[in-house]
This record gives C-alpha cells, sequence and structure tokens, in this order.
C-alpha cells in the first residue's frame, strides 16, 4: 500500500540577517499511512512544528518534497491548493489564539466549509451543530464566544473546525501542551476515538513522550532539524537505539523511581541551528561521540534488519534500563 | 514502564466531562460577543453617558438646525444694521444679548451670533466627520494590506505614509486651497459655498489616513501570526475574507478610539483652516471664521468671541473625553488612573 503522505529531503532555512540562515529543518524523510498515527517528538526548537506548518503547507519548504495520496504538493498555489485543503487539516496548540475571539464558535466552524463553497446536506448550521456534538460539545453552544469556554472546550471547537472538510490527514501540533493534565487525557481520548471512528490519519507533534506512546503507532525522535531514530511505538520506547533517544526518555519523570540512578544527564545546550554541528549533529552532547561523528553524518537506516531507522554510528543495543 | 504521572491519568478513559452546565430550561443561550461587553462597560462610565448626552445634544441641534431657525424666527442671513450703533457694535449690553437674540449681534453686519453658531455646528460637525470617516477608511484599508501582506505592499505603503507625514500640513494647505480655488473658479466666478467645504474635507484627508494607517498595520502585524489567521489560511479562505472578516473585527477597537479622537481634532483643524482664511469662506456660517472676525472686536466687544469659543471648547472637550472613556471600555486593561 503506498503511503499517504510522503516526505522527502524537506527543508526549512529561514534567512537570518546578515548571519546565513536558521536551519529549522534540514532534510528529513518519513511518510505516513492511511488511518496511521505517527509522532513526532523532539525539543523545543527541534524543527517539529515548522514540519507540521509545512505540511499542511502554511509556510513553503526551501527544498525537498512533501507529496500526498501519490501527488506531489510541495508548491502548489493559490486555487490549486484549495482541494488539498479538505483532506490535510492541522489542529493547533495554543487553544486561546486559535480561536477568533470576535467569532462564535459556530462561524469558527463554519468558515471552512463556506470559504470552500461546501453546502452539506441539512444546511451549514445542521453540519456545524453535528460537528459540535461529534467532540464532545453541546450544539446548543452554536452562538457563543470562545471567552466563554474553558481551555479544553475550545480546543475541541478547533477540532471540529479541523474536522469540518473531512479531511484525510490531520496535523496536530501539539495539541494538548496547553491543557491541563486531566484535560488532555480527555481531549486525546476524543482525538483516538475519531481517529478510529473516521479512519483519520494524524501527524502528531508533541514533546510529551507520555502522550505520543499513548497516541501514536510510529514514532520519530527529531534533534536540531533531523530525524534521529524512527520505529513503532514498541521498538522507540523499549528498545531505543539512538543516544539521544534513550536520554530523552530517561529524563521522563517516573513516579516508582524517584532516584537519579540510571538516568542520562545530557550537559550543554542544543547548538545554533544557524551554524549546526558537522557530521551527527548530536555529537556535542553525545557520550559516546567519537572521530568518526564529526567528519560523517550518519544515515538514517535500519541497524538490525528490523523496521526501525537510527541515525547513529555506534546505536545502542538492548531493551532500555 | 510507567513513563510519567501523567500516563495513569491519560490511560483512564474518563469521558466528556467538565462541559458547561445545562442552563436554565426557557433561557435561550446567547454569547455575549466582546463588542456586547464593552458597550455593558460605557453605559456605566459616567464620563462617557455625560459627555455622550452632550455631544447627542450637538449633533441634534446640527441636524435640526433649520427646525430652529424656524422656532428661533432668524435667518444666518438676515442683518439687524438697525440695532447697531454708529461705530458698528451691537446696542445693549454683552454684544447685544436680547430675547430676540439670545447671544447678540455680531458687530457691523448685525447678524445673529445663535443662529449662525446652529449653522456653523452643522458645518464644523459636517467636515470634521466626513473627513474622519474618509480618513478612517482609507487609512484602514492601507493598514490592514501593509500588514497582512507585508513584503513590497508594506514597502510602498510605508513610502507613501512617510511621505505624507513629511509635508507641512498648513503650508500645503496655504499653497493648495487658494490654487485649488483659482483654477476651478477663475479670480472674478463666484465660488459655490459647497465647493470649499469639499476641497477642506480633501485636504484632510490627503494627510489624516496616515496616523489610523500606522495603527491599523502595527495591529494587524501582531495579529497576523496568531494560530486563528493561519487556522483561516489552512482553510482556504479567500484574501478579502481574512483582511475583513478575520482580521478587521479585531482591529475594531483601535479603529473607533482614533476615529473619536480624530472628529476633535478635524473640528479645530477646520476651524484654524477658516481662521486662516483658507477654510470655510462667507457667507457659509462656520466657528473658524467666527472666532477669525471677531479678533479684531475683541476689546470693543468681547461678548462676541465668547459665545463660538465656548461652545467649540466644550464640543472637542467632550468629544476627548468621550474618546478616552471609549478607549477605557474597549480596552479595560488601559484604564484611567
Amino acid at each position: 500500500m503506498s503511503p499517504l503522505l510522503e516526505v522527502k529531503g524537506l527543508t526549512k532555512h529561514f534567512p537570518a540577517r546578515g548571519r546565513g540562515s536558521v536551519k529549522a529543518v534540514d532534510g528529513i524523510d518519513f511518510e505516513v499511512r492511511a488511518g496511521e498515527t505517527f509522532g513526532l517528538v523532539g525539543e523545543s526548537g527541534c524543527g517539529k512544528t515548522t514540519t507540521g506548518r509545512m505540511l499542511v503547507r502554511l509556510l513553503e519548504p526551501s527544498s525537498g518534497a512533501v507529496s500526498f495520496a501519490g501527488r506531489d504538493i510541495t508548491h502548489l498555489r493559490g486555487r490549486a491548493l484549495r482541494p488539498l485543503r479538505k483532506d490535510l487539516q492541522i489542529i493547533f496548540q495554543d487553544p486561546y489564539a486559535s480561536l477568533n475571539p470576535r467569532h462564535t464558535i459556530g462561524k469558527i466552524v463554519a468558515i471552512p466549509l463556506q470559504a470552500n463553497g461546501i453546502n452539506p446536506a441539512g444546511g451549514v448550521r445542521h453540519r456545524v451543530q453535528e460537528l459540535l456534538e461529534l467532540v464532545g460539545l453541546n450544539p446548543e453552544h452554536y452562538n457563543r464566544y470562545p471567552h466563554e469556554f474553558s481551555g479544553g472546550q475550545r480546543q475541541r471547537v478547533g477540532i471540529a473546525r479541523a474536522l469540518a472538510l473531512g479531511p484525510k490527514l490531520v496535523v496536530a501540533d501539539e495539541p494538548v501542551s496547553a491543557l491541563d493534565v486531566s484535560i488532555q487525557s480527555q481531549v486525546l481520548n476524543l482525538l483516538r476515538n475519531l481517529q478510529r471512528e473516521l479512519g483519520l490519519a494524524f501527524v502528531f507533534i508533541a514533546h510529551d513522550l507520555a502522550v505520543v506512546r499513548h497516541f501514536c503507532q510510529r514514532v520519530a525522535v527529531m534533534y536540531l532539524g533531523k530525524i534521529v531514530e524512527v520505529g513503532t511505538r514498541a521498538e522507540i520506547y523499549e528498545r531505543p537505539q539512538h543516544p539521544y533517544t534513550r536520554a530523552l526518555l530517561s529524563a521522563v519523570p517516573d513516579l516508582e523511581r524517584l532516584d537519579a540512578a540510571g538516568r542520562i544527564r545530557l550537559v550543554g545546550d542544543v547548538p545554533t541551528p544557524l551554524n549546526p554541528p558537522s557530521g551527527c549533529r548530536f555529537r556535542t552532547r553525545c557520550w559516546k561521540a567519537q572521530e568518526r561523528c564529526a567528519t560523517e553524518e550518519p544515515a538514517l537506516v535500519p541497524r538490525d534488519g528490523g523496521t526501525q531507522q537510527t541515525a547513529c554510528h555506534f546505536p545502542e543495543t538492548g531493551p532500555l534500563r | 514502564m510507567s513513563l510519567s504521572p501523567v500516563d495513569g491519568v491519560v490511560l483512564a478513559e474518563l469521558e466528556h466531562s467538565g462541559e458547561p452546565p445545562v442552563p436554565p430550561p426557557g433561557k435561550r443561550i446567547v454569547g455575549r460577543s466582546p463588542g456586547q461587553l464593552a458597550l455593558g462597560r460605557l453605559r456605566r462610565d459616567r464620563t462617557a453617558m455625560v459627555t455622550g448626552v452632550v455631544l447627542l445634544v450637538f449633533f441634534a441641534v446640527a441636524l435640526a438646525a433649520p427646525l430652529i431657525e424656524r422656532l428661533y424666527g432668524v435667518s444666518p442671513r438676515t442683518q439687524f444694521q438697525d440695532q447697531l450703533d454708529g461705530f458698528g457694535l451691537p446696542l445693549g449690553y454683552a454684544g447685544g444679548v436680547s430675547g430676540d437674540h439670545w447671544f447678540g449681534l455680531e458687530p457691523n453686519l448685525g447678524r445673529d451670533i445663535f443662529i449662525r453658531m446652529v449653522y456653523g455646528l452643522r458645518t464644523s460637525l459636517f467636515v470634521a466627520l466626513a473627513a474622519a470617516l474618509i480618513t478612517t477608511v482609507l487609512g484602514v484599508v492601507a493598514g490592514i494590506l501593509a500588514g497582512y501582506l507585508g513584503g513590497w505592499v508594506d514597502a510602498v505603503i510605508g513610502w507613501i505614509t512617510d511621505f505624507a507625514l513629511a509635508l507641512p500640513f498648513f503650508i500645503f494647505a496655504l499653497a493648495v486651497v487658494p490654487t485649488v480655488t483659482l483654477r476651478f473658479y477663475g479670480p472674478r466666478d463666484a465660488e459655490p459655498p459647497a465647493f470649499r467645504v469639499v476641497v477642506v474635507i480633501v485636504v484632510f484627508a490627503i494627510f489624516g489616513w496616515t496616523a489610523t494607517a500606522r495603527l491599523v498595520r502595527g495591529q494587524v502585524v501582531s495579529l497576523r501570526e496568531r494560530e486563528f489567521v493561519e487556522a483561516a489560511r489552512a482553510s482556504g479562505v479567500s484574501l478579502p475574507h481574512m483582511l475583513f472578516r478575520q482580521l478587521l473585527p479585531n482591529v475594531w477597537a483601535p479603529i473607533l478610539v482614533s476615529f473619536s479622537l480624530a472628529v476633535p481634532s478635524y473640528v479645530t483643524g477646520e476651524a484654524a483652516l477658516s481662521f486662516l482664511g483658507i477654510g470655510i469662506v462667507e457667507p457659509t456660517p462656520d466657528f473658524g471664521a467666527m472666532i477669525f472676525r471677531s479678533i479684531q472686536y475683541l476689546q470693543a466687544d468681547p461678548a462676541y468671541v465668547f459665545f463660538p469659543g465656548i461652545t467649540i471648547f466644550a464640543l472637542v472637550l467632550a468629544f476627548n473625553l468621550f474618546g478616552d472613556a471609549l478607549r477605557d471600555a474597549l480596552d479595560p486593561r488601559s484604564a484611567r488612573s
């Protein structure tokens, strides 16, 4: 089965005045199959949000290619982009900034329908109320304003808006990181139910490893604009091979083991994306780094014959801990 | 392996709780928009209510000028030469104040000051409101385009703004107004009163839009990166929808405030132009022209300058206080101390 979304060598360089460019995303490849949940994790500033924005064409890629359902969408513009908008939608991180404060939530959910000239059976209003009900909101609240809702409810409105056009793939950009922990689980469960009921594919961007583990079937780990490891949930969480993935997982707080034993502490800061390190980008903070890491960039390839791919010259083996 | 304290909570299949309480039956659910909330705050502001009423009275007087003329029984053009003394000064106290002429008479020509002020209010408010409206529309369109599109559009609008700001207003007006009048009507033709009004409004429009354009541009630049703008783009909305449905409703507040503060500045600006003799010309009644004429009688008939002066002061003060109150109502964080 050919993948729904295929990303090849995707790059985004932001020009920085007089100092070259910020290499936010620097050549990443991955694919998402129909109905699959694909997680993209990494620290702040590793380029995961930029990647999400490029997938839905809110940002223009510097180079590389994105193809959706077998069609190259990298440089579609204006009118040609319209049909794509129906298939490819985005949920935003900040439920306070992502809804126009001057519009009622009914209007917010209706705008994608109206902008694309869709006239659903039973009328726009009926469809909007259906959508509100689908995401667990009271359809009677149709003509209320965003400021009258809590963060979790607003995020549901954002989800209803993304679903309005009946997309095949939804990019969820940290959809729960701005919410309280108890609300996070509700929204995550909603997303999971929707994914199952509607057969949606998700690109789920997050920095919270627990959330990604809960939601995603496959996971890619990003560091400084590159994917360093990609594999199934079990592979990434139980037998991570890249030192960075190991460090990231060991840093997750665990109620059962509050002592620092066995925890990998990364030293130093993430290098600047204006001038990333040569060779392996993680080598400046890696405890296994050797000469070869500085000269030769490791390719993202399967290291042990499985589906898991790791970009490291000296991958770890065996289960975590 | 438990990853985090979040894990257990996440895995617990909590179904939707924490929804808003079901409203009491019989009460329709209607959200209060931010605009309605601001109106509520305005209603509770005493300054806003008092100045609002004062402004309404001014508007009512200006609108009902012909009606007032009929009730008052005196036309703004009639000259009461029989009530002036040999020097052309009005007979009686305080510039000829009487039951027939409430605010007295003009020296020399002997026209009734009250009815001329009623009509002058009309001229002043019409010029000021028209100028404020035109400059606001121009400024909003220029600012919103520059702010959202950025790039070369922003650069070109920025240059034009800088150019308009660099021109000295009064020197420009002094040079342009007589030239334009001469061009259209020559030195001898009678110039229709409405023509000057249009010229003054156009002069204001050329200069006035820049402040609004800059204000709106700044607001839009800060809104442009907000996620709801990106969401609208991801929904595939058109450019006009983006500019006027998504962005404009969010910059209404500063636009309204700048409009309400622009009106009094045009009232004084128009009076200043008339005072310099390049604004509204006789016989059209006008505050600026009245004050200009009254200056030469300052010692002989001080009452002449008093009534128009105090009225224009009250008008401008009311507008400014109302504008301040409006700003507080629209943005509660910047309350007056």
